[in-house]
């Protein structure tokens, strides 16, 4: 089998892939971004749908599920489910301060050739060299990586959930995402394994779609800075989306922030 | 007589020690099936919708209710951001339960240390499996003055008297 067959097996492999995760919406949606008083709790959905916010498809696995509390500790979630259509998790706020969940996940595919077979294997990175033969040719590996977040505040908001990680594409929030009303612009960037992120085409997707017949969508470029602007005319909840593609490598950031009305 | 006084005031600096803010706030009678008495927030902005000063703000603090109902305090959304979220509640001197429909009069001294300046006055009320009002009216300090304004909904007839 020659190189561009197997390029086009590998290419066709990603799609299918990016059609099962891309064609549809992945978000987490808590049940409150802006919470008053002490030891509150939030109930939290997680799914893959086409309508925003409703869970309709697939529901959002919860492995790869990780709470920061304020203080930049980890939570464990409480009464984690997963349903037909959503995935859901509680989280008590005990602490005052910015919470933020995420679902990070990473995967790898390969295509190679084994004695004349094309062969195809997707997995977990730490598996790639122990699951795919020494002796595999013509091996491309692609590498898809997504990041799932949503941040919930009790009391005043905090930043320290918000340092990035430096890994994948994220979102720098210059403008806190739980201090967010309508009629304001907000102010993000976003990172690329820790450096600015230029270029990127972003789109934010208002929810409630399934009562109105024109999507709303915006869709912002970031800056040489990775810098870009994002004005909230309405106020509601919003799906963030952004993706980073190059060769062999796809990294894709999804955020769920709320709009307050003024 | 009160040439001399004029000419003492003047003579002072203008955060003089009698002024006052005095509110009368009329909480509007609704009638349905489940009523609460609404949070209600009041405070004072710069021109410029900046945080001035906290005056006032009435929620449920009856002791047997769980969470001395700090819970629903985040609904009183502009205050909330503009000041609520980075206070402890309750707060000394701004603190108050919640109030029955009626006229209810209430009394800044010193307008609570606001330098002389123009400013606006901000009421919130939010009620329970209702709506949410919120009023601005804008006011010098500490220049005599009467404002009154009407509320539609949540909120019923808003006066301000500056008493310097």
């Amino acid at each position: 089998m020659n190189n561009s067959k197997l390029t086009a097996m590998a290419a066709s492999m990603m799609l299918l892939f990016s059609n099962s995760m891309y064609a549809h919406r992945a978000w987490i949606l808590p049940s409150a971004t802006v919470l008053s008083g002490a030891d509150k709790w939030v109930t939290v959905d997680a799914a893959i749908s086409n309508d925003l916010f409703y869970f309709e498809h697939h529901p959002m696995r919860l492995e790869g599920l990780i709470v920061y509390a304020p203080d930049g500790s980890t939570v464990k979630p409480e009464s984690p489910n997963t349903g037909k259509y959503r995935s859901t998790f509680d989280v008590q706020l005990t602490q005052q301060g910015t919470y933020k969940m995420a679902i990070a996940t990473q995967s790898v595919f390969a295509t190679y050739e084994l004695n004349g077979d094309v062969k195809r294997w997707r997995g977990a990175e730490a598996n790639l060299k122990t699951e795919v033969p020494a002796n595999a040719q013509k091996l491309q590996v692609n590498r898809m990586t997504q990041r799932i977040e949503s941040f919930v505040t009790a009391g005043k908001p905090t930043r320290t959930v918000l340092t990035p990680s430096n890994k994948g594409l994220e979102l720098w929030p210059e403008t806190h995402p739980n201090d967010l009303a309508a009629g304001e612009t907000a102010k993000f960037a976003l990172l690329l394994d820790g450096k600015p992120a230029a270029g990127v085409a972003v789109t934010v997707v208002p929810g409630g779609n399934r009562y109105r017949d024109n999507l709303k969508e915006v869709h912002v470029k970031t800056d040489a800075a990775g810098k870009f602007s994002i004005p909230f005319a309405e106020p509601g909840m919003y799906w963030l989306n952004a993706t980073v593609a190059s060769e062999g490598s796809r990294s894709s950031y999804i955020a769920t922030l709320e709009v307050l009305p003024q | 007589m009160r040439k001399r006084i004029a000419a003492l005031l003047a003579a002072v600096p203008a955060t003089s020690l009698a002024a006052n803010l005095a509110l009368t706030i009329e909480i509007p009678k609704v009638t349905v099936a489940e009523y609460h008495r609404p949070y209600v927030a009041m405070w004072i902005e710069k021109p410029d919708q900046t945080f001035a000063a906290n005056l006032a703000v009435w929620y449920d603090t009856r002791p047997k209710t769980t969470d001395n109902g700090t819970t629903w305090l985040k609904d009183l959304r502009q205050w909330w951001r503009k000041s609520g979220r980075e206070l402890t509640m309750p707060a000394d001197g701004v603190s108050g339960a919640t109030r029955p429909p009626g006229i209810h009069n209430v009394v800044f001294a010193n307008g609570k240390g606001i330098q002389p300046g123009s400013y606006l006055l901000v009421v919130e009320a939010v009620r329970e499996v209702g709506g949410r009002e919120l009023i601005r009216i804008p006011f010098e300090w500490p220049a005599k003055s009467t404002v009154s304004t009407n509320g539609k909904t949540e909120l019923g007839a808003i006066t301000l008297t500056v008493k310097p």
